[in-house]
């Protein structure tokens, strides 16, 4: 299950060569459920099952699903609308006449095609915008960085509006609908990855291995390519995590308001709870609980998963392991640290993450 | 706190920041007069960013009149339509049309009910600034004692459980916990009202007043009339409640990691090595500045906010901005939506930089 989660950051390339062969326990997420003790162990592996049960929902969806997500009647006619949680319908049906169940785990199917194509969208972008921005500098950079500082203390929600009417005019099929809730949230989450690509590009550029690196002659490409860019994405997994929580309530806040994918389309949750908003007023409450709870859960396993990372990265606020524990353990962690809250970066880190490119560039 | 300060302070809270030794070294001499006016003067490139960004991403699908009407008018007369509204010229005429209207205050004309847009934005704008103002008092009033306790408690199971709950408040699409509210306190407890801003009633007698502000609570105050005060605030309740603890789970976690890191400062050390009490050392000496943090990150919370109020008011049909953008989008009126997110735009860069100023002044590490 864990794995699962990691998909999306072993295929972006992010994962250094050098600490693949250390085995499974290094693995990224795995490696801090190690680490973590007490309490942080309990929200992050409460976070991963969350998230895994999720994922697991969305991949298994037509098998778990009693009906389609657009499915109005079966051999014995209709289902009606607003029906009480019955046998036939575990968790009743909405006022269009769908069984809520089916469009709960239909849904979740929806959500992560949503939080796939964005994180693959905006880590394209803000990695690659981030690595210019920080590698050159100069004005491209000033300028980048502007730009990505008043997107970003605009409200997300608006933007992704405005988004959403350049890419489908507000009415959407699946495609469109998952086109551009993906595509709005990703022009909310690229100012955030350039800002953090940049600052780790900033700060890796000085170190003594780019200088090498100048100085036997690589070009600027290489250099960005081999040494920068592998060097700079370790904080990129916790954001993911956040960011992908952000997503899901970019995308039912777009339905909430209309704004997202058509019923006939494909499930969204945010659609459904729109529809149930005059259901609440006459006492009918399955209709608005379980899309919500859907995305409370989700939502929450992610963040749960982003935080505790976020905690175990930052020495001030990982909780220590008490007694006899090995102390080298903890010792360890600091190779994760983010930028900002690192006392030091730690020198074994990156000469971990270094050693395999360097031997290839001296043989040049 | 907003990145443009970031680039501008180098305060070490902002978890985009670089390393701080390299930010003081740039700094030096300047003042707090010459911080403001660079502050200020940032406001202008920010806004102008995004009202461009806005106007070029809504120009790329084509002109407001064919989303609007597309389809429901022969194409001749659409023509025509488009060719009168001058959307036919070429792009940066109409751009460079749009900037000097808007620096004049003209917003331009709602196209579904001929309004213009700056009577709108002044007409709503009252009531989600008063939903704004309720929900930042409820964000501050759960928030911060909570996150506080949270520290003082780490690790223990209260502290667990309010992080849960802070997780929740994020988790929770505003629109949900506002639903869920309905549902237990209007619909099945009849406590509080469904939906509105007051009673028709209350809403006639409001609307008759001569210095309406706009602001419910403070129109119904001047009426003098107790029953109209208590049903505007049984209004506002769940809005408030709904919107509040969405930013409560913001304030709870923040509170609580500052004054963990406050507590784990050399000075908080030495008053603990003096044999200063546990608890005073938690009121004096670390709880103070490590609220200084929640003034900057304020700024980023309106955003929030504003993105939030959209939400709630459409939840529970508050007239303001937000239910209003909604209405605007489904009747495809671009136009006005254009105006909404814009002086979206403007409130977003001067809230963040009167809290930038605030932050300034309180803190003198801010400016350099």
């Amino acid at each position: 299950m864990a794995t699962a989660v990691n998909a999306p950051e072993a295929s972006s390339g992010s994962q250094p060569a050098g600490r693949r062969r250390r085995g499974w326990r290094d693995l990224p997420v795995l490696r801090q459920v190690q680490q973590s003790v007490g309490l942080q162990r309990g929200m992050l592996v409460a976070g991963l099952v969350l998230t895994g049960f999720f994922v697991l929902t969305a991949i298994f969806a037509p098998l778990l699903a009693p009906y389609e997500y657009d499915q109005l009647r079966d051999a014995t006619g209709p289902f009606g609308a607003q029906q009480e949680p019955s046998a036939d319908h575990l968790l009743g049906t909405t006022v269009g006449g769908y069984d809520v169940l089916s469009r709960v785990i239909w849904g979740s199917r929806t959500a992560l095609f949503v939080i796939v194509a964005a994180v693959i969208f905006s880590l394209l972008l803000g990695v690659l915008l981030g690595l210019l921005s920080g590698y050159f500098g100069g004005w491209l950079d000033r300028v980048l960085v502007v730009v990505a500082d008043a997107i970003y203390a605009f409200p997300a929600l608006l933007l992704a509006i405005v988004i959403g009417i350049v890419v489908n005019g507000g009415q959407s099929s699946l495609f469109g609908g998952i086109l551009a809730a993906a595509l709005s949230i990703t022009v909310i989450f690229v100012p955030q990855y350039l800002r953090v690509v940049r600052a780790e590009v900033v700060r890796i550029k000085s170190e003594a291995f780019v200088e090498s690196a100048r100085v036997i002659g690589a070009g600027h490409w290489r250099i960005m390519s081999r040494h920068v860019f592998r060097n700079s994405t370790r904080t990129l997994p916790l954001i993911l995590t956040l960011n992908a929580s952000e997503a899901i309530l970019t995308l039912a806040g777009l339905g909430f308001l209309g704004f997202g994918i058509e019923p006939t389309a494909a499930a969204e949750w945010g659609y459904d709870l729109k529809q149930s908003l005059s259901d609440v007023t006459s006492g009918i409450w399955w209709t608005s609980i379980f899309p919500g709870l859907a995305i409370v859960l989700v939502v929450m396993g992610l963040t749960l998963v982003g935080e505790s990372l976020n905690d175990l990265a930052d020495p001030r606020l990982r909780s220590r392991r008490r007694g006899s524990a090995a102390p080298s353990d903890v010792a360890e962690t600091s190779v994760a640290v983010g930028p900002y809250t690192a006392p030091v970066e730690s020198p074994g880190g990156t000469d971990g993450l270094e050693r395999p490119t360097d031997p290839q560039e001296g043989q040049r | 706190m907003t990145t443009t300060t970031t680039e501008l302070t180098g305060s070490t809270d902002a978890p985009d920041d670089e390393p701080a030794p390299r930010r003081r070294r740039r700094g030096g001499g300047g003042g707090l007069g010459s911080y403001l006016l660079v502050r200020f003067l940032l406001i202008f490139p920010t806004i102008f960013i995004l009202v461009t960004t806005v106007f070029v991403l809504m120009r790329l699908t084509g002109d407001p009149i064919t989303a609007a009407l597309g389809g429901r008018l022969p194409a001749a007369e659409l023509q025509e339509r488009v060719r009168e509204a001058g959307y036919d010229r070429p792009i940066l005429v109409q751009y460079w049309e749009y900037l000097t209207a808007l620096v004049q205050g003209d917003f331009g004309t709602t196209q579904s009910d001929n309004r213009p847009v700056t009577e709108v934005l002044t007409t709503f704008g009252a009531a989600t600034l008063e939903l704004a103002c309720y929900a930042l008092i409820v964000a501050f009033l759960v928030g911060i004692p909570l996150g506080r306790l949270a520290a003082y408690l780490r690790d223990r199971w209260p502290d667990a459980a309010l992080r849960v709950f802070a997780i929740l408040c994020y988790a929770t699409p505003v629109f949900f916990a506002g639903l869920v509210f309905k549902l237990v306190f209007a619909v099945q407890l009849g406590w509080l009202p469904v939906a509105g801003r007051a009673t028709t009633g209350s809403e006639i007698q409001l609307q008759t007043l001569d210095s309406s502000t706009g602001i419910y609570l403070i129109d119904a105050f001047s009426t003098g009339d107790g029953e109209v005060v208590s049903d505007v605030l049984q209004h506002a309740v769940l809005p408030a409640l709904t919107l509040g603890l969405l930013t409560a789970g913001v304030f709870l976690r923040l509170v609580r990691t500052n004054v963990i890191g406050t507590l784990g400062m050399g000075y908080v050390e030495a008053a603990r090595s003096r044999g200063v009490s546990e608890r005073r050392l938690l009121r004096k000496h670390a709880y103070r500045p490590a609220l200084i943090p929640i003034v900057t990150v304020i700024g980023l919370q309106i955003a929030l906010l504003l993105g939030g109020a959209v939400l709630t008011e459409t939840t529970f049909e508050w007239k303001g901005l937000g239910f209003q953008l909604v209405q605007y989008l489904e009747a495809r009126d671009f136009v006005a939506v254009q105006g909404i997110v814009v002086l979206a735009a403007v409130i977003v860069a001067v809230i963040n930089f009167v809290v930038d100023v605030i932050a300034a002044l309180i803190d003198p590490r801010v400016r350099y």
